[in-house]
């Protein structure tokens, strides 16, 4: 397929991995911050193919994974009203609340559907008049221009059956977060390609400059991941900190500068909560005062549903690179995707999910690293 | 954010207490239902196989018999409908125990409220099916419920089928040195089914590539030695290549270069973040067989429509018995699993 086939080129990926081979004189760790990246990394087996000073970390870039379970409780309680058509990314019906996932609401009875466009939701609003549409909003950056299209849209249609759950973050906070703990071990980033499609890059700028950290906007297909660890290696063994565009071909400095309008419009920064992370401090979104009638939230009444998660599984410290997934003893044991026990098992996206997925829990993993 | 870590972890569902659609995923969902309550509650060496068939000695003859549910949405789309895909489903359940079909049995589970006109077209595809297959529906029911209790049509088949002698293919008998071939693309039917639902169209059809492969089956025994017959329906052939790894006890290597998978459908599945190795099939099998006669089982498959893009994947090895690895684009491996449930769109 054209514009994918070439960026998963055997040849290609073999000289870049020649080439770091060649660059590299110590260990070093990187963390790529997407779990699409994290996914495809972990799809194509790229870590077994990188020399063993590289060691990539999984960042906290799974919008699934990290939003809260109060969220996740609120969705399904609105999803619960009869009259309610909730409307759905399709990953996020499988995310346990307190009490099962969005497929159990609809073996109750809730009317809950996949939608891949927000904008879907309008075109069932308009089909389904005597029904609340609630969409559930999440996401990083990448999503949130479309979302917020999605409500400046059913406004200047008039759709007054529409409304949305948001549950948006964004990511530099969550980067400064990682790179100020006592903990940290990264020492340079794979940044996040999508969420920079839309944002630009110049805020990641001064993260760069103040920590003195390389940070490389990546794209997610094998070839880009390779270049991108390169590029990043390349930069710590000349003792550079710099912001550099792996993933020219999608992102530009300035960003998608109407996209970045969209979003201002409807939504502003808000302190929000990162499951398996906690409160970071305007790490989000929220909708602007005058969207309030489209606030699923304010609208079904469900903002004082507080849900308490015990503290058990290690996912904190796997979002913020410093524990692997293989590093919890009940990783592919009592915690699989079918019963996921935290942040990063509940998602496709999630690191624990991805190396569960590709069968990084079984035994034969040791030897098909050897032979790669 | 640096004071102790805030760590979170749901309330795991360790216990469904009421069906959930996983449990019709093909996945492990579905495997934890046949172990817990069908095998216990019906137990007998035939079921106990666990194959898409059962195979039984009735006096000088060996019979397979097999039954299959279709309940698809919507009732028609790009390549077929839900008649087509009951009659050739059975069918090919039958021919992957290297049966030739013979008589189906056909319940029609109706709503209150469906018409006749779809019924009509229903049938017609159905017979039509059943010509191209070369059996008969000798028998069967209907039944009618009240409008909300069932989703328009269900229908369900049964087959049976005789065994020529000599002929003996289960998953269970896939052997390291074997030559695994594929008929031809995956992942059409799943994509052309998703590409159909609300929200999802695509620009340009993908077609489902329903099809009765009991002639195909015919051809490849004909010209050499076959020891593993899967047609990879919903699941895909990743499942199918995790289950014949798992009842044969012997590695499965295939390349994911070699694996054939159409533009469009490559496409949609990029799109929606989907793996076309776990996407349903309706015409397409996966076979082993053995190293000496692959260049003729080949051969004779691409002399026919169901088998003309048939190919080489992969082979089964002596090392990790019970797995199948994927060789990636790039070079790297990545171990296949069976998947818990169905896939879902990815949201990025």
């Amino acid at each position: 397929m054209k514009y994918v086939d070439e960026y998963r080129d055997h040849a290609v990926a073999q000289k870049l991995i020649a080439e770091i081979k060649r660059v590299v004189t110590r260990p070093w760790v990187l963390m790529e911050v997407c779990g699409g990246q994290t996914h495809s990394i972990v799809k194509y087996g790229l870590d077994y193919l990188l020399p063993h000073e590289v060691e990539l970390v999984h960042g906290p870039g799974c919008p699934v994974c990290v939003t809260p379970l109060d969220m996740i409780d609120r969705a399904h309680a609105i999803a619960r009203h009869p009259g309610v058509i909730f409307c759905s990314f399709g990953d996020m019906l499988r995310v346990p609340g307190s009490n099962g996932d969005l497929f159990h609401v609809k073996a109750e009875g809730g009317d809950v559907r996949i939608v891949y466009s927000p904008l879907d939701c309008l075109r069932i609003a308009s089909a389904n008049p005597g029904k609340k549409v609630v969409f559930f909003a999440i996401g990083f950056e990448t999503t949130a221009p479309a979302n917020a299209m999605a409500v400046w849209q059913a406004r200047a249609q008039n759709i007054r059956n529409f409304s949305v759950l948001v549950s948006h973050v964004i990511v530099p906070p969550s980067i400064t977060g990682i790179l100020q703990s006592p903990y940290n071990r990264v020492q340079g980033f794979l940044g996040p390609g999508h969420v920079c499609a839309i944002m630009g890059y110049r805020e990641y700028e001064p993260i760069s400059a103040r920590y003195k950290v390389p940070i490389v906007i990546t794209g997610f297909e094998p070839l880009d991941l390779l270049e991108g660890t390169l590029m990043a290696i390349r930069q710590l063994e000349q003792g550079r900190a710099e912001v550099e565009n792996q993933y020219a071909r999608a992102v530009e400095q300035v960003g998608n500068v109407a996209a970045q309008k969209m979003i201002e419009r409807v939504f502003s920064i808000a302190d929000r909560s990162w499951r398996g992370i906690g409160i970071i401090p305007k790490s989000g979104y929220k909708l602007n005062y005058e969207f309030r009638d489209y606030d699923a939230e304010r609208i079904f009444e469900v903002a004082n549903i507080q849900s308490k998660e015990p503290a058990v599984c290690i996912s904190g410290q796997v979002l913020k690179g410093l524990k692997k997934p293989p590093d919890c003893p009940a990783f592919g044991k009592e915690c699989n995707p079918q019963t996921p026990l935290g942040a990063t098992m509940v998602s496709a996206e999630g690191a624990c999910a991805a190396y569960y997925n590709y069968g990084r829990h079984l035994v034969a993993v040791d030897s098909l690293q050897a032979k790669a | 954010m640096d004071t102790p870590f805030a760590l979170a972890c749901p309330v795991p569902i360790t216990q469904h207490k009421t069906i959930v659609l996983g449990h019709g995923s093909g996945g492990r969902l579905t495997a934890q239902l046949v172990r817990d309550f069908f095998l216990p509650a019906f137990d007998n060496p035939a079921l106990r196989k666990l194959d898409d068939q059962a195979v039984l000695e009735v006096g000088p003859s060996r019979i397979a018999l097999t039954t299959d549910a279709f309940v698809v949405t919507p009732l028609f789309f790009p390549g077929g409908d839900i008649g087509r895909l009951a009659v050739n489903g059975t069918v090919n359940d039958l021919a992957m125990a290297g049966a030739r079909p013979l008589f189906l049995s056909a319940a029609f589970i109706m709503e209150e409220g469906l018409p006749l006109e779809d019924l009509a077209r229903i049938t017609q595809s159905m017979a039509a099916a059943a010509l191209e297959a070369g059996v008969q529906i000798v028998t069967g029911d209907t039944k009618v419920v009240n409008r909300g209790s069932a989703d328009k049509l269900f229908i369900t088949t049964a087959g049976i089928g005789l065994v020529p002698d000599g002929v003996s293919i289960s998953a269970s008998n896939a052997k390291p040195g074997d030559v695994i071939l594929v008929s031809g693309t995956i992942g059409d039917h799943g994509m052309a089914v998703w590409s159909q639902r609300e929200g999802l169209e695509f620009e340009g059809a993908i077609f489902s590539d329903t099809a009765p492969l009991n002639a195909l089956v015919e051809a490849m025994t004909a010209a050499g030695e076959v020891h593993t017959l899967r047609d990879p329906t919903r699941g895909g052939l990743g499942t199918s290549l995790c289950e014949i790894a798992a009842a044969s006890a012997a590695g499965i290597e295939i390349d994911a270069n070699a694996v054939p998978v159409r533009e469009d459908v490559k496409a949609a599945c990029e799109t929606l973040g989907m793996d076309p190795l776990f996407v349903a099939n309706e015409g397409k099998l996966v076979a082993m067989v053995s190293e000496s006669s692959a260049p003729a089982v080949l051969d004779a498959m691409r002399t026919l429509p169901q088998g003309r893009a048939a190919c080489i994947i992969g082979r089964v090895v002596a090392s990790h018995p019970g797995m199948a690895v994927l060789k990636t684009e790039i070079g790297g491996s990545r171990i296949l699993d069976l998947p818990f449930v169905e896939q879902l769109p990815r949201i990025c």
